[in-house]
């Protein structure tokens, strides 16, 4: 792990770094701690919650289906969500911060 | 409580005890073996041509343990696919699906939401920061001999736990399938394991886990497409099919015992997509999530993957559509489950294995025909086949990282200082891959017919409080150090396996005696009992452990009449006798057709009795020869201490907590003067091991 001829702390000191990490931080922890939260209101619904579970809305489906299927339907717009905003964003940003180093000289 | 968790972990290992009983037999017929084993012998062809194909280009260190960075996202994401649908997830989730309805659907969810924190926050530093192994991660800023030793110890601890419990479901399974023997199973799926893993490395691993993957979608898409199509693809129309058919009422009405006398048929039935049949203690089922979704960030065969792909990109990409797949499959398992509960049968679903782990290959059977049919056999060996690949597959995956842990951390990082040839290390590699799946061989022999189903939740678990504080702070956070690192991991893994060893996973033979002895002699008159509102427990400490004082926590009980004594098994077995007797000599006498239909009836059903009687009677005998005398558990206890089947919940925020304090209390200079390096390179992806070019 050769780190000799980068200078890393320039990097980081880069303020279009410092915003590419204050952006991912505010953003992957917004998903992160949201689907958290989501994912355990279903073990805890189903146990403390069982009335509101069974209150059929579609034919025989009730409420505790729907929200298990919803689990999948949010797990994959996180997914979504996330991919669609570092593919266009984050990595933008990255590549902006490589061409700046490379320019400067730290990166060769 | 602890019967159905028990249950539930079973069938999360992918095996069951009821599979060993039926000897010689599977469950596809004699006559149609050689189309079963036609189609294992297409798909093993398959999978050598594929390894023959990738030996040739498997030469350096980069080609053996990550495909020389070349699998595109899409393939690894198939691949990621391929490696994490065990036979637990596969056999396991439908099985639960069909005995338990909804409690069996909402028990997949996690699995899948686990890969929202891979996406998150491990993939993509961990493709721009690791080489081979998680050890990698964890040098990369801390000191690199202790911090490697400690991580490969970690990656072969909860390999081998995964290991020994795929090796031994896959042996059952195979067996229950098409009547192999256990031990001939074993060797068969350990020496294609190793054929893929020895020749081909990471390339042909991965290949064997796409092809795995993508039969498993069509199997299942083929199976969904014939349950659902006749009610026009309407999810109420079909899920009102199920609550209407007298099998899922039958079931329900079982498991509900005598609550049920009160419930009118459609009650009965709708209860069926209701939660509680199965699930019944809410915070082991909290921790058996939080392992879930924290453990599988941390799993290296999982974490491996990603050294495979480009760039972070692909990566990245790679998880979307492991997510697709994954999350798409779980939803195909809601309709094998319920088609299977309301074609085949929950009954005879459990008789042939009681964790329910044949309900995805008997409906195959049933769609196809039925146990007569070619057609009905063909899909049964189709579906049988894709199990065999799914065991290879995830034991290949889990071998080699096992494997890289062992040679690439230790043999080449700690014991070689980094300083051996690329020949050197790709020799050991291969000579690692041997001796893993040697041990993976053994230890899957040796543990024929033991209970190993609870080492799934505990290899998450290791991971989940070990492997994931480890490298998720490691990552992020700038004061973590060496000495948090050694001792978070030391501490969670400790904790995690301390607490499984005293918790209801364990044997505890006075409750394997008392219930054999409940067999073998009867039991007196069950007073009726007056209803009783829920107990709450008397502290939360008393819902995690068996302390002095404690209140348990209960649900509320209805009240129940009084119930009769129950014969003992060998009184069981003469009445039964008897009545097949009576009944035998009925049919000679009796000329009505209907009478003759109901003797006939009755008689497969005495016969059917007796045979149950005698296997139970078999077993409690079994047990009692093997426990008599003893009173207390391997750890001395005589019954569990800690209360929950899954330690996540104790032994996670342990495993954060001892990273987190003891980096603040000690200095490492390598770990902060390598912070900055480690965050630009994290998430920009400069100085990121390249592709090899090929």
């Amino acid at each position: 792990m050769s780190t000799s001829n980068i200078n890393w702390a320039a990097i980081d000191a880069d303020p279009k770094f410092q915003e590419l990490h204050r952006k991912k931080t505010f953003f992957l922890w917004g998903l992160m701690i949201f689907s958290i939260i989501y994912y355990f209101m279903l073990p805890i619904g189903a146990a403390y919650y069982q009335d509101l579970f069974k209150i059929k809305v579609w034919g025989v489906v009730n409420v505790g289906i729907v929200f298990a299927l919803s689990e999948f339907v949010v797990a994959w717009t996180i997914a979504f969500m996330y991919s669609k905003k570092a593919n266009a964003e984050f990595d933008a940003m990255t590549q902006e911060i490589i061409n700046d180093a490379t320019q400067k000289g730290t990166l060769k | 409580m602890s019967a159905m968790l028990t249950k539930l972990m079973l069938s999360a290992a992918g095996l069951s005890a009821s599979g060993l009983a039926m000897a010689g037999t599977g469950a596809v017929a004699d006559e149609f073996k050689w189309m079963t084993f036609s189609v294992f012998g297409v798909i093993i062809a398959i999978t050598m041509a594929i390894t023959f194909w990738a030996a040739r280009t498997t030469h350096s260190t980069s080609e053996f343990y990550a495909a020389g960075r070349s699998v595109s996202g899409i393939q690894n994401g198939w691949a990621i696919a391929g490696d994490y649908l065990s036979a637990a997830s596969f056999l396991g989730i439908a099985g639960l699906i069909s005995l338990y309805g909804y409690d069996g659907f909402m028990y997949s969810v996690g699995w899948l939401v686990a890969y929202i924190t891979v996406l998150l926050v491990i993939a993509e530093p961990c493709r721009n920061i690791g080489k081979y192994t998680m050890g990698d991660i964890l040098a990369f800023r801390n000191d690199p001999k202790k911090t490697k030793t400690v991580a490969a110890l970690s990656t072969i601890t909860v390999s081998t736990f995964y290991l020994t419990a795929q090796m031994v479901g896959g042996g059952v399974l195979i067996k229950t399938l098409i009547g192999i023997d256990y031990e001939i199973s074993v060797i068969g799926v350990g020496v294609l394991m190793l054929a893929y893993v020895v020749f081909g490395g990471m390339k042909a691993t991965t290949w064997v886990q796409i092809t795995k993957a993508v039969l498993l979608v069509i199997a299942s898409l083929i199976l969904v497409t014939l349950v659902w199509a006749p009610y026009g693809f309407s999810l109420p129309a079909y899920l009102q099919a199920v609550v209407g058919d007298e099998k899922v009422i039958a079931q329900v009405t079982k498991l509900l015992g005598d609550s049920a006398a009160s419930m009118s048929k459609e009650e009965l039935g709708q209860r069926f997509l209701e939660p509680g049949l199965f699930l019944k203690s809410p915070i082991d089922q909290i921790s058996l999530g939080m392992a879930l979704v924290l453990g599988t960030a941390g799993m290296p065969h999982i974490l491996m993957r990603f050294f495979t792909v480009p760039t972070a990109q692909a990566a990245r990409t790679s998880v979307i559509w492991a997510m697709a797949i994954i999350g798409g499959f779980y939803v195909l398992t809601l309709f094998l489950g319920t088609g299977a509960a309301m074609l085949v049968g929950s009954a005879k679903i459990a008789a042939v294995d009681a964790g329910g782990n044949m309900a995805g290959p008997l409906l195959a059977q049933y769609l196809g025909g039925g146990e007569s049919s070619l057609m009905g056999n063909f899909m049964l060996a189709f579906v049988a086949a894709v199990a065999f690949a799914t065991i290879v597959a995830v034991v290949a995956g889990l071998v080699l990282a096992a494997a890289s842990a062992m040679a690439h951390d230790i043999y080449v990082g700690v014991i070689r200082g980094d300083n051996a040839t690329p020949k050197e290390q790709v020799i050991a590699a291969r000579i690692s891959s041997v001796i893993v799946g040697v041990i993976a061989i053994t230890v899957g022999i040796l543990a024929k017919g033991q209970n190993v189903a609870h080492l799934v939740a505990l290899a998450f678990a290791v991971a989940a409080s070990s492997n994931l504080p480890a490298v998720f702070l490691t990552l992020y956070w700038k004061k973590c150090n060496t000495y948090g690192v050694i001792t978070g991991m030391l501490v969670g893994s400790i904790a995690a396996i301390g607490l499984v060893m005293i918790s209801p996973n364990m044997t505890y033979p006075k409750a394997v005696l008392a219930s054999a002895n409940k067999v073998l002699n009867g039991e007196p008159i069950t007073p009726a009992k007056e209803a009783k509102p829920a107990v709450v427990a008397s502290s939360f400490m008393c819902e995690l452990f068996a302390l002095e004082g404690c209140v348990k926590s209960a649900p509320a009980q209805a009240a129940a009449p009084e119930k009769p004594a129950k014969l003992a098994a060998a009184e069981k077995l003469a009445k039964y006798g008897e009545k097949a007797a009576g009944l035998e000599a009925s049919l000679l006498t009796l000329t009505d057709e209907a009478a003759l239909k109901t003797a006939k009836d009755d008689l497969a059903k005495a016969k059917k009795d007796i045979a149950a009687t005698e296997k139970a009677k078999a077993k409690a005998e079994d047990d009692v020869k093997k426990f008599d005398g003893q009173t207390t558990s391997i750890m001395g206890l005589e019954k569990p201490y800690f209360l929950l089947k899954n330690p996540g919940l104790l032994s996670i925020p342990l495993g954060f907590l001892m990273v987190i304090l003891f980096s603040l209390f000690t200095r490492d200079k390598r770990a902060e003067e390598m912070w900055d390096e480690l965050y630009v390179r994290q998430n920009t992806g400069i100085n990121a091991e390249a592709a090899s070019a090929h």
